[in-house]
């Protein structure tokens, strides 16, 4: 007659004061993001007098209306952030997932060798100067839409997490696949990425975040203005406080000559506008996210 | 030939990553000569004229390395040890509330790790400003003097560490998390058969078990002890020249030195340093947790 409320024991006070400790240090974590799109709602005057709040007073759009005005940079450099995303994260995947099947695969020769030569770089690099030596001088990239790809197209990291995915794949698979006569590109592409999806999910949408949240790359090589990704035009708007209203500003055709500018709550709202519609879409994969964290700390 | 004949089809499929590998991670190590350089860009680095070790004595005569070494190795230092223990402990908590209470919690707290660090010097500005941040506004109200945070050294020491552990710990939690939870639940019982509080559970059995992830992580973490999140100490502080003696980093360091000021003999020694250095100490690292325990090693 054991009924399930006898088996679950009642709810401890030190379970409640868990509760109780978690949810005001989640809303701890929150709160920075919460001021930051409530300041991009809030009127200038109110921001100048009161200073930034979560909850403005009354919903004043004037910020966003000002940059949307006018969003030529805005646009261009989503155009900019989602083509190199894009491209860097298909081509990323392609070389990382075929990569890493070579080496998962036992009856490869240079399996070995391969696998060091990949894991060689985890722990060893040039740095900074030879590989900016390397992408201004040798290869002539500056200002390039590759200098933004290029150089994140295969991290150690993600081949050594796709390897610890296809190491479940069991081996008779590619056995039987090669009786039938099938090559290793058949293999790859009909056997293995079917049934990798998961692993490709995982790994893809870890380099779709970090092409998406890259700003170094704009940083080091990239100067002219249309190639600015999204992350790098907010440096500059939080690096500058009275962006809007700066010369800058103007040659960007954000703000017409002699006009007087939200330019607080501006900021903020550009914030929201660069950054605001992927943070909403990466928590609803965050399943994704935590499964290629956990196999990777734990069979990479 | 006969082996490459047989393996030809899976090496021309690793071919792409060998040769982006290639171009990207190994040429660059060919430029692990140009601190010995005087380099010349029009001669090349091979080229360039010997010049021995005088960009490491003008770099360690200096103050900017000794300071930029100092906070770094202090940062990473406090960053392993509150950063593991904090995740460790929200990992046990988040145990003890089990698989229902956690799932908010873990989404929540997931959130700064997919923001880059621009958008999080965004949501710092937004408490840190110094006309109209929330804290100066907190201040305020006791009738305290406005702070002028981006101006004064002496507090971001405790800023970078909070913006550190707020952004990392929902991803580390979860790794410790996700190993709690492959934990045989046979041990639990056992325990509690013997006796034990759920404190005694998480000191003697939650602990050790995951602790071969533990030393993993801070294995991989202590061979970077030389590098740092240039994001963190270069967005978050609005790179403030006012704040350099708490918030130089190396990396930023090493960046300043190529990008402002063009001293590449300087930059590349710094450099040099760090990743001779760093990978010294992955080496001695997984040396000693080999000779301890091998199954913990990394290598």
């Amino acid at each position: 007659m054991n009924t399930s409320t006898t088996k679950r024991p009642p709810v401890s006070w030190g379970q409640v004061f868990t509760h109780l400790g978690f949810i005001v240090f989640c809303a701890v974590s929150l709160y920075p993001f919460l001021v930051v799109v409530g300041t991009s709602f809030q009127n200038e005057g109110e921001i100048i007098r009161k200073g930034y709040s979560v909850i403005p007073s009354l919903l004043d759009f004037s910020a966003y209306k000002m940059i949307l005005h006018d969003p030529t940079t805005l646009i261009r450099s989503y155009i900019v952030t989602i083509g190199t995303t894009a491209l860097g994260a298909i081509a990323g995947l392609w070389i990382t997932a075929s990569y890493a099947f070579a080496i998962v695969r036992k009856d490869f020769a240079y399996r070995k060798q391969l696998s060091f030569y990949v894991f060689f770089t985890m722990l060893f690099n040039g740095g900074m100067v030879p590989s900016y030596i390397l992408m201004v001088r040798w290869l002539d990239l500056k200002d390039t839409i590759w200098a933004l790809v290029l150089p994140m197209l295969i991290s150690g990291w993600h081949v050594m997490l796709m390897k610890g995915f296809l190491q479940s794949v069991p081996d008779a698979l590619y056995e039987s696949a090669k009786i039938d006569g099938a090559g290793e590109f058949t293999i790859f592409t009909r056997i293995v990425l079917p049934l990798a999806k998961p692993a490709l999910a995982t790994v893809g949408l870890f380099l779709l975040l970090e092409h998406w949240n890259d700003w170094w790359l704009t940083l080091l090589y990239i100067e002219n203005e249309n190639l600015m990704k999204l992350q790098y035009i907010l440096i500059r708007v939080l690096r500058n406080m009275e962006f809007l209203n700066s010369a800058e500003a103007m040659q960007y055709g954000l703000v017409k000559e002699g006009q007087q500018v939200p330019s607080l709550g501006a900021r903020m709202a550009m914030c929201v506008l660069a950054a605001g519609p992927m943070l909403v879409v990466f928590p609803f994969f965050q399943r994704y996210f935590v499964q290629g964290l956990t196999v990777g700390a734990i069979k990479g | 030939m006969k082996t490459l004949r047989k393996n030809g089809g899976l090496l021309l499929l690793a071919l792409p990553g060998i040769v982006v590998l290639f171009i990207f991670q190994y040429v660059p190590l060919y430029g692990l000569l140009l601190p010995f350089k005087d380099y010349r860009y029009d001669l090349g680095i091979l080229n360039s004229p010997w010049t021995g070790f005088d960009n490491f004595t003008y770099l360690f005569n200096g103050n900017s390395l000794q300071r930029a070494l100092r906070n770094t190795l202090s940062y990473n230092f406090v960053f392993i040890v509150l950063g593991t223990s904090i995740s460790v402990f929200v990992a046990l908590l988040f145990r003890e509330l089990g698989r229902g209470g956690v799932k908010v919690y873990q989404t929540v707290l997931f959130i700064p790790y997919f923001i880059s660090w621009v958008v999080a010097g965004f949501a710092f500005r937004a408490l840190l400003d110094m006309d109209y941040g929330v804290l100066n506004q907190v201040l305020g109200w006791f009738g305290q003097e406005p702070i002028m945070w981006y101006n004064e050294a002496k507090y971001w020491p405790f800023i970078l560490i909070v913006a550190a552990v707020w952004k990392g710990l929902g991803y580390s939690a979860v790794i410790y998390y996700a190993a709690l939870m492959g934990i045989d639940s046979e041990y639990y019982e056992a325990a509690k058969i013997d006796g034990a509080s759920r404190f005694r559970q998480a000191i003697s059995i939650s602990v050790p078990m995951i602790a071969p992830i533990i030393i993993m992580l801070v294995i991989l973490n202590i061979g970077k002890i030389f590098y740092s999140d240039f994001g963190l100490f270069y967005n978050v502080t609005l790179n403030s020249s006012q704040l350099y003696p708490t918030t130089d980093v190396i990396d930023t360091f090493v960046y300043r030195s190529l990008i402002d000021m063009g001293d590449l003999g300087m930059a590349s020694a710094a450099g040099f340093f760090q990743s001779i250095v760093g990978f010294v100490l992955v080496l001695l690292t997984n040396y000693i947790v080999r000779k301890v325990n091998s199954d913990n090693a990394l290598f």
